[in-house]
C-alpha cells in the first residue's frame, strides 16, 4: 500500500461517486417533486450508453454522438413519463415499484432486440484516450479525469439551475406544495415532464460517459441503480445536496473498500481468511453503511425540507 | 355472495391441484407436475409475503432473502453430508426467522420508501455474501448432492410424492395464514396498516405486531426456499436476486393483495404466463425469443388497470 496507489484509488472513487451522482440527481428530483419511486431510472442510463456508442460508430464524431445521445435519452424519458409514469404519481409506492419494475424488463429486452444480448464494444475518441502524468509516479487515464471534470461541472450547473433560475424556483416550489404551484397558474404536468426528461438526460449522460469503462449490455442499469438507491437513501431522499454527498461517500467507500479491505484484513487475519472475507465484506460495505446511517439518521444525512 | 365463496374457490383450486399427479401420469406429461410444483413453492413464498405486504402494509422489496436462506440451509448442510430433512428444514425455518428478526428489528422502524430500500439493501447484502463464498459454489452455484431425506417416510426423489408434500405445506400455510389474519393479532396488524394513529390511540403499539409478522413471514418463506432448492436440486445465489423479490411482489399484486387465494392465483398466473411466453409453439418466434418484453408490458398494464388482481374476478364482497 503506497501513496500512489491510494491517490489512484481515491480518484477512481471520485469518478464512481460522480457517476452515481449524475444518476442520483435525477432520481432524487423525481422522487422529491413527483413522489415517484422510479426503478426504471437505470434503464435511461443504459439507453444513454447505447445511443452514444451507436451514434459514435455511425457518425465517427464523439461530440455529435454525445449530443444525439443526450437528446435521445431525454426523448425516451419524456415519452416514458407521458405514456406510463404520469398515471403513477397518485398511486402508492408499491404500484410504482411494480410498474417501473415492468418497465425495466421492457427496456432491457428492447435493447437486447435492437443490439443483442452480448456487451457491445464502446470506445473513447483517440484524443481522450491515453494517460496524464499527474505527479512523477502517478499516471492517470485522461478519460476518467474528463468524467470527473464533466460531472463536477454538471453538479455546479445543477446547483445554479435549481437555486438561481426561474425553472429552479418552480422545481423547488413544486417539491414543497404542488397544489399551490398549480393554483398559481403553472402548468404542473408540463413541469413534471420537463423535470423527468431532465433527470433522464442526466442519467443518459452518466451512461454515455462510463460506457467505455464498464460494459455496455442489457441490464447494466440495474447493477448501478441499486447503488444509486443506497446513495439517495444515505443522502436523504429528495435532496440534491444529499445526493451529492451520498454519491461521493458511496463511491469512495465502495472503491477503497474493494481495493484496501483485503490487504488491511490480512494484517489481522490469516491470509486465506482475509482472501475469503475481504471481497465478501467489500461488496457488502455500502449496504452496511446504509443500515448504520438509517439506524442513526432515519431520514438520511441531508433530509429534504418538506 | 360473500367471503365463503372465495374460500370455496380456494379449496376447489387445491383439490384440482391434488388431482394433477394421476392426470399427468395418465396423459404421460410429467412436465406439468414439475411446473405446478414450482408454482406451489412460489405460492408458499407469496403467501408469506402477502402476510406482511397485504395484511401488514409493509412493502418488503427483499423477500427473496429468505428463499435464499432456506435454500442455503439445505444446501450447506447437505454439502457437509447432513441430509436429514427434519433437521435441514428446521434449520431453514429457524435461520430465516433469525435473519428476519435481525433485518426486521432495524427496518420495521422505518416506513414508506425507506422501508422498501432498506429491505432491498439487506437482501443485496446477503446476495453478495452468497456470490462471494466460493466454498458453496460462489456465483456458479452448487449441485445439491442429495435431496432432503425423511427416514424413509417420504421420498422427495419421487416427483409425485414431492408434489404432494409441497401441496400439503401450501394448504397448511394458507390455513395458518387465514387463522392468523382472523385472530386478534391479525386484526391488530391490519389496524396498524389502515390507520396507525388510531391504532396507537386505542393503546396498541404497531411495532411488535409488525416485527412478529415480519419474522413469521420470513420463517414461512425460508421453508419455501428449502423446497425450492430440493425442486431445482441446485443451489445458487440467484435465489436472492432482487428481481426475484420483485417477482414475489408481483405475484401478490397479480393474484389480489390481502386475499387468501391471491398468492396462489398470482404465482400460477405469473409462472404460467412466463412459461407460455417462452415456449408456446403457437406464438411467433419473435415473441418467444423476447418474452420478457411482453412480460414487462403485462406487468405495467396489470398494475395500472387491474388493481384487485385475479382474486378480484371471483364474485363476492370485496374489502
Amino acid at each position: 500500500m503506497n501513496l500512489v496507489l491510494i491517490a489512484e484509488q481515491t480518484l477512481n472513487g471520485l469518478q464512481l461517486g460522480i457517476t452515481l451522482f449524475l444518476i442520483a440527481a435525477g432520481l432524487t428530483l423525481v422522487f422529491g417533486i413527483m413522489n415517484l419511486v422510479n426503478l426504471a431510472h437505470g434503464a435511461l442510463y443504459m439507453v444513454g450508453a447505447y445511443f452514444c456508442t451507436y451514434f459514435f460508430q455511425q457518425t465517427g464524431s464523439w461530440p455529435l454522438a454525445v449530443v444525439l445521445a443526450l437528446a435521445g435519452s431525454m426523448l425516451v424519458g419524456a415519452v416514458t413519463e407521458v405514456v406510463a409514469l404520469r398515471t403513477l404519481y397518485e398511486r402508492d409506492h408499491l404500484d410504482q415499484v411494480l410498474a417501473t419494475f415492468g418497465l425495466i424488463l421492457f427496456f432491457n429486452e428492447l435493447v437486447a432486440m435492437l443490439w443483442g444480448r452480448a456487451a457491445i464494444f464502446s470506445t473513447v475518441p483517440d484524443y481522450l484516450s491515453g494517460h496524464v502524468q499527474i505527479t512523477e509516479q502517478l499516471r492517470y487515464p485522461l478519460y476518467r479525469l474528463v468524467i470527473i471534470g464533466v460531472g463536477l461541472s454538471v453538479a455546479l450547473l445543477l446547483w445554479w439551475l435549481v437555486a438561481r433560475t426561474r425553472l429552479g424556483m418552480l422545481i423547488r416550489a413544486g417539491a414543497s406544495n404542488r397544489t399551490m404551484v398549480a393554483a398559481l397558474g403553472i402548468n404542473i404536468r408540463l413541469l413534471y415532464t420537463v423535470v423527468f426528461s431532465f433527470g433522464a438526460a442526466l442519467a443518459g449522460l452518466a451512461g454515455l460517459l462510463v460506457g467505455p469503462i464498464y460494459s455496455v449490455q442489457p441490464g447494466m442499469g440495474e447493477l448501478i441503480l441499486i447503488q444509486v438507491f443506497v446513495v439517495i437513501v444515505i443522502g436523504g431522499i429528495g435532496s440534491i445536496r444529499g445526493a451529492f454527498a451520498g454519491a461521493l461517500i458511496v463511491g469512495m467507500v465502495d472503491t477503497l473498500g474493494r481495493a484496501f479491505l483485503k490487504p488491511t484484513l490480512a494484517t489481522v487475519l490469516s491470509a486465506p481468511a482475509a482472501d475469503a472475507a475481504g471481497p465478501a465484506l467489500a461488496s457488502m460495505l455500502i449496504y452496511l453503511l446504509m443500515a448504520v446511517v438509517l439506524a442513526f439518521r432515519p431520514a438520511g444525512l441531508f433530509p429534504a425540507v418538506r | 355472495m360473500n367471503a365463503s365463496l372465495r374460500n370455496w374457490v380456494l379449496v376447489g383450486l387445491l383439490l384440482l391441484l391434488a388431482a394433477v399427479p394421476p392426470l399427468a401420469a395418465w396423459l404421460n406429461q410429467p412436465f406439468y407436475l414439475d411446473l405446478l410444483r414450482r408454482v406451489m413453492i412460489f405460492a408458499i413464498a407469496a403467501t408469506s409475503l402477502n402476510l406482511i405486504l397485504g395484511y401488514g402494509g409493509m412493502v418488503s422489496f427483499g423477500h427473496a432473502a429468505y428463499l435464499g436462506i432456506g435454500a442455503y440451509a439445505v444446501g450447506v448442510l447437505s454439502y457437509y453430508g447432513i441430509n436429514n430433512g427434519w433437521l435441514q428444514w428446521g434449520v431453514a425455518i429457524g435461520a430465516s426467522a433469525l435473519v428476519a428478526l435481525a433485518i426486521g428489528a432495524v427496518s420495521v422502524r422505518t416506513s414508506g420508501i425507506y422501508f422498501i430500500m432498506i429491505t432491498l439493501a439487506f437482501t443485496q447484502m446477503l446476495y453478495y455474501l452468497g456470490l462471494s463464498i466460493e466454498e458453496y459454489g460462489g456465483d456458479d452455484g452448487m449441485r445439491l448432492a442429495s435431496r432432503s431425506q425423511f427416514s424413509g417416510l417420504v421420498d422427495l426423489g419421487d416427483p409425485a410424492s414431492f408434489y404432494y408434500v409441497v401441496l400439503a405445506i401450501l394448504a397448511l400455510f394458507l390455513y395458518l395464514t387465514a387463522r392468523l389474519v382472523g385472530s386478534r393479532f391479525g386484526r391488530a396488524l391490519q389496524a396498524a396498516r389502515t390507520n396507525e394513529a388510531r391504532t396507537r390511540a386505542i393503546g396498541l403499539s404497531p411495532y411488535p405486531y409488525r416485527l412478529v409478522a415480519f419474522v413469521i413471514s420470513g420463517a414461512m418463506c425460508g421453508l419455501a426456499g428449502a423446497l425450492l432448492v430440493n425442486h431445482t436440486a441446485f443451489l445458487t445465489p440467484e435465489f436472492m436476486n432482487w428481481t426475484r423479490s420483485g417477482e414475489l411482489m408481483f405475484m401478490v399484486i397479480l393474484g389480489g393483495i390481502a386475499t387468501a387465494s391471491g398468492p396462489l392465483l398470482g404465482a400460477a398466473g405469473l409462472l404460467l404466463l412466463e412459461d407460455l411466453l417462452q415456449g408456446w409453439e403457437l406464438l411467433p418466434k419473435a415473441v418467444t425469443e423476447h418474452w420478457q418484453l411482453y412480460l414487462g408490458i403485462t406487468l405495467v398494464l396489470v398494475v395500472l388497470f387491474a388493481k384487485r388482481g385475479l382474486a378480484g374476478l371471483i364474485p363476492g364482497r370485496h374489502e
